[in-house]
């Protein structure tokens, strides 16, 4: 039960009164990841490592002395933060093997806490996709796809076929660390998010998926997709789990001069339980083209929810949504085509073996080392920011951008408090069906309720909400204004608790876990 | 006014225009129609084929590298002929997922510089990326300030002698475009015979200025004397030590020429240049390399050049792969750099996190003009005494300390300084600090010459003697070697009464003569 469990109500407070050792929990996420290996969530499972944090972290509590409410949790951290001594390869051959001698801010500020970082998860190849479908190390199986829920509502074609072909994708790019979370293998992780994929696979998998105010949380550490828009997503089973990361993570880094000046303090979510002052913005250009029928209804059931409780519920304009898309793939690919360029072979990463020249070995390696979706990225980016069109594209993408920002600004200036949108078009899609989309069609599509958020530099989550009528999660999203995270997750709180969305029942890992489990049990007792 | 301003190497190459009043014009080594700059930065034409004369103009890019402990976005040391890649931070080595952090000093040196280069400092500057590959610059991207530097529109005073003669100075003006902040590259080294390239990434991330100066001179001598100038500015400030052997300062220049009344012609840049007398040969080799390529008919193609040191002249620079396109774009992970003045200072702002441009302003040193003038006002010496008291480092610390301990007039004691001490210096390729003879035994050696003790000459061989180093003070000498004037009239009859006794015969034979 309490792999299960919460953080701060219940996971920490089992470590706590001992009943159960820091050791103990790692190892059972452990067999857990073992036994869920087929989810291919985990890129690296730091074994050794998490263990021996383990038992640090089993002293402290012995000693009475545990560093916080983090003290002995497992955790998974997406693989484009870089982890001292433990491989990071963003899934992408040009970073197959790399070992960086540093923690980025966040990894470090978990350890700190006494966290124990269980591995590395899996992710289309640095962060560029929407499916974690398109890393090198292939794609992460949806948890709920193995659920009973979704099994009783799919109708296999054929019972042999079920498996191989009917299970769905995590969405992206941080799929490995939504999966993570909702197979139970860990009670938190770490995704990035550029343009939704912390969100995006957090409404997918069922979990909640944290994007907080750009400049809150340190990038240091992170390998950027798009430096003006990158943000460390948070991935927990619950919104209270999500303040407890945030307030573990949030803060200045002298190392990134991004970071807002401010010390961040803290914060425990009030149960809120009256909304009648809160003012709830429906953007009308949210409901955009593709949005399946299911994803709307819930989305007007969850404004009649506010409704009902006294709140006011609005509907509002964001008038240049429609033009966000667009531009956040100007800016995305110019800032790829420049973070890339770095990756020459040299200092570290793949080197090619072609050795004709300087050049002939950076082309080489180059094609060698990043899939097609990189390297297009690579190259319109570069289009994009040439000297005879760089007003014309990435000026004028910028100029949008502000507009977009603006947008919001006029929105929240009118009173609305929190903005009420779907997370993604529709559930999700069955890798088979997924993949027949090229990635930039399908980044287009998945993206198009998320990016906006990033353009702005705003924070938004999203929550778990129901489950679609093929027994798959669908996650509703809210934005917040700029650095009011407290009152967005408590808001989020709120909803959660109203529409109580039903907990995963994977049939077949939860026979792994048992069995493991008590093996584990006798085999320490032995 | 023909020449003004341009020296021997001109008189050299090109004639001396018809309408200038010096001595007509004669053959030109090289045979061809000659050109000479003015005080003005025009051109004269030669007059011998009546042809229109030509205008060179130059301009020059200057990358200072910032004297810092520590590089512009990292915290690495910075340091000369360290061990290769010994001062490299994950940032310099471009690792995935490490972020810029500016160096404040930096930013210091370079506010400083501009308000020295009489520049309006930008309150407001950005950072942006430049894009290429190559193998010293790990990232892919420089970073540097391309749209919104930190300093801009300066200028800057130099002067220089006509003719050589240090007696007929000229002072003038370059306009300083601006100042930009940027890291520098690090290094490759290129081992052909195992045709591999070596990497030193020491050098990458360290801060540089780049100081770009209006194409407002007109020959080598203006060029070098304009960087000679901004080297000393440099180093009173300490915002960069400026020693262009050791690469803290780089020129390029941009040189074109022009008819009279027609658009600027196509320009090279000239790269390559590890000296001022380099950057003058340069300048002069490749104005005149124009000039005879567009009299015999031909075109300059706007390319990069490399001033070759041994040959004397500039070679066409092997072409990286055709132009570039830098793909310049804002640097993201760098806020705007925002600088204050007392007026827009925010109350209760940490010190540390803000630059007081006023602040700076107030703080500066003595700018190498200013310090000319009270050497002259003080002392009463030449100016041009003074240029060359300034051109050396410690030279002119070396003189007021010296007139300090010494009744001698500070015009005498200049002589000494000049021929004396700096002859012997540059003869021996010493700086005024490893003279080995210090300030107080000069001025205890002109101490005794002012005293009469000894003579001009004497004082001539004591100072030979002081030379040697030997740790023997003057009077020593003076008495050792007996050098010293004899002041008192018994002694010196007895000495002629001995040389008339030793020499008896000598004696006799003159008396009765």
């Amino acid at each position: 039960a309490v792999l299960k469990g919460r953080l701060r109500s219940q996971v920490s407070a089992a470590l706590k009164e001992g009943q159960v050792t820091p050791t103990e929990l790692c190892q059972r996420c452990l067999a857990l990841i073992k036994s869920t290996k087929f989810l291919n969530a985990y890129i690296t499972v730091a074994e050794e490592t998490a263990l021996k944090q383990a038992e640090e972290s089993e002293e402290r509590y012995k000693r009475g002395q545990p560093l916080g409410i983090l003290d002995g949790i497992p955790i998974a951290v997406k693989d484009n933060f870089n982890t001292a001594g433990i491989e990071t390869t963003c899934a992408s051959n040009m970073l197959k093997g790399y070992i960086s001698p540093y923690n980025a801010t966040v990894v470090q500020k978990l350890l700190d806490q006494g966290a124990v970082l269980l591995g590395k998860t899996n992710l289309d190849e640095f962060a560029m996709g929407s499916g974690s479908t398109d890393g090198v190390f292939g794609p992460v199986r949806n948890p709920w796809s193995y659920s009973k829920q979704y099994k009783e509502k799919s109708v296999p074609k054929s019972h042999s076929e079920d498996e191989e072909s009917n299970w769905v994708i995590t969405g992206g790019s941080s799929g490995g660390s939504a999966a993570a979370v909702s197979s139970f293998t860990c009670f938190a992780a770490l995704g990035s998010d550029t343009g939704g994929s912390t969100r995006n696979p957090a409404a997918h998998c069922g979990v909640v998926g944290l994007k907080p105010t750009y400049g809150l949380i340190s990038r240091h550490g992170l390998i950027p997709l798009v430096n003006s828009m990158d943000v460390p997503g948070i991935l927990t089973r619950c919104v209270d789990d999500a303040a407890v990361l945030l307030g573990s993570l949030a803060g200045h880094d002298p190392k990134d001069s991004t970071t807002v000046q401010d010390d961040f303090k803290p914060f425990e979510l009030p149960n809120l339980t009256d909304v009648s002052q809160l003012a709830i913005g429906i953007p009308k250009e949210y409901n955009a083209p593709g949005l399946s029928s299911e994803i709307l209804a819930l989305w007007s059931k969850a404004a009649d929810l506010f409704k009902n409780a006294g709140a006011k519920v609005v509907e509002v304009s964001l008038p240049h949504t429609c033009y966000s898309i667009v531009c956040y793939h100007v800016l995305c690919t110019a800032e790829v085509a420049s973070n890339m360029a770095r990756f020459d072979g040299l200092e570290y990463g793949h080197r090619s073996d072609k050795k004709d020249s300087t050049e002939s070995m950076y082309a080489a390696t180059r094609r060698e080392g990043f899939n097609d979706v990189v390297r297009g990225r690579i190259l319109s980016g570069n289009y994009f920011l040439l000297k005879q069109n760089y007003e014309k594209y990435f000026v004028k993408a910028q100029k949008v951008r502000r507009l977009i920002a603006n947008d919001f600004v006029e929105v929240f200036r009118s009173g609305v408090d929190i903005l009420l949108t779907p997370t993604t078009l529709s559930d999700a899609a069955p890798y088979t069906e997924f993949i027949q989309e090229d990635n930039r069609t399908r980044s287009a599509q998945d993206d198009v309720l998320t990016q906006a958020a990033n353009m702005a530099g705003l924070p938004a989550i999203s929550v778990p909400t129901a489950l679609s009528e093929r027994g798959l999660p669908v996650g509703l999203q809210f934005i917040g204004r700029s650095f009011q995270e407290k009152q967005l997750l408590t808001v989020a709180k709120w909803f959660e608790k109203q529409v109580q969305f039903p907990m995963i029942q994977l049939e077949e890992v939860k026979r792994h876990d048992d069995g493991v489990f008590q093996h584990q049990k006798s085999a320490s007792f032995s | 006014m023909a020449a003004r301003g341009c020296g021997g190497v001109w008189r050299q190459a090109w004639q001396r225009g018809a309408g200038g009043p010096g001595p007509g014009p004669g053959p030109s080594p090289r045979g061809q129609r000659a050109v000479a700059c003015n005080a003005k930065g025009g051109a004269v034409p030669a007059g011998k084929r009546g042809l229109a004369p030509w205008i060179p103009v130059v301009g020059l890019e200057i990358h200072a590298q910032i004297s810092s402990n520590s590089k512009l976005f990292s915290g690495s040391q910075v340091q000369f002929a360290a061990p290769p890649n010994s001062l490299v931070s994950f940032f310099d080595a471009s690792l995935p997922g490490t972020l810029p952090v500016l160096n404040r000093r930096c930013v210091e040196a370079a506010v400083m510089t501009g308000l020295a280069l009489n520049c309006s400092i930008n309150k407001k500057s950005l950072f942006d990326r430049k894009h290429y590959f190559y193998a010293d610059l790990p990232a892919g991207y420089q970073i540097t300030q391309q749209r919104v530097p930190i300093a801009v529109n300066g200028s800057l005073s130099y002067s220089l002698c006509i003719d050589n003669k240090m007696s007929q100075m000229v002072t003038k003006t370059v306009r300083i475009k601006q100042i930009q902040l940027e890291q520098d590259s690090g290094k490759s080294l290129h081992d052909d015979a195992r045709s591999q390239t070596l990497v030193d990434l020491n050098r990458a991330g360290v801060g540089l200025m780049e100081v770009v100066m209006e194409p407002d001179m007109c020959c080598g001598e203006e060029a070098a004397a304009a960087v000679r100038e901004l080297q000393l500015i440099l180093q009173t400030l300490g915002s960069s030590q400026a020693v262009m052997a050791e690469g803290q300062l780089r020129v390029d220049a941009n040189v074109s020429v022009h008819h009279p009344g027609e658009p600027y012609g196509v320009r090279t840049e000239v790269k390559n240049i590890n000296s001022i007398r380099f950057l003058a040969k340069a300048v002069d080799y490749e104005i005149q390399r124009q000039i005879e390529e567009l009299e015999n008919g031909g075109t300059i193609l706007n390319e990069t050049r490399a001033f070759d040191s041994k040959l004397g002249c500039t070679v066409p620079m092997r072409d990286k792969e055709g132009k570039q396109d830098y793909r310049f774009m804002p640097e993201p992970n760098l806020p705007p750099l925002i600088l204050y003045d007392a007026k827009s200072l925010p109350a209760n702002m940490n010190h540390q996190q803000v630059i007081n441009i006023d602040w700076i302003q107030e703080r500066l040193p003595d700018l190498p003009s200013v310090k000319r003038e009270k050497l002259v006002e003080q002392y009463g010496i030449l100016p041009e005494h003074s240029f060359t008291l300034l051109n050396e480092d410690g030279l002119a610390e070396f003189f007021e300390s010296v007139v300090k301990q010494t009744q001698m007039k500070p015009k005498k004691v200049i002589g000494w300084i000049l021929n004396d001490l700096l002859s012997y210096l540059k003869e021996h390729s010493l700086t005024v600090k490893e003279s080995p003879v210090s300030s107080f035994l000069l001025a205890d050696l002109l101490n005794l010459l002012e005293k009469k003790e000894i003579s001009s000459t004497a004082a001539k061989q004591v100072l030979a003697e002081l030379w040697k180093g030997e740790g023997k003070t003057p009077l020593e000498i003076v008495k050792e070697q007996k050098l010293g004037l004899l002041q008192d009239q018994k002694e010196l009859e007895q000495i002629c009464q001995a040389v008339i006794d030793g020499q008896e015969n000598e004696v006799i034979m003159m008396v009765p003569g």
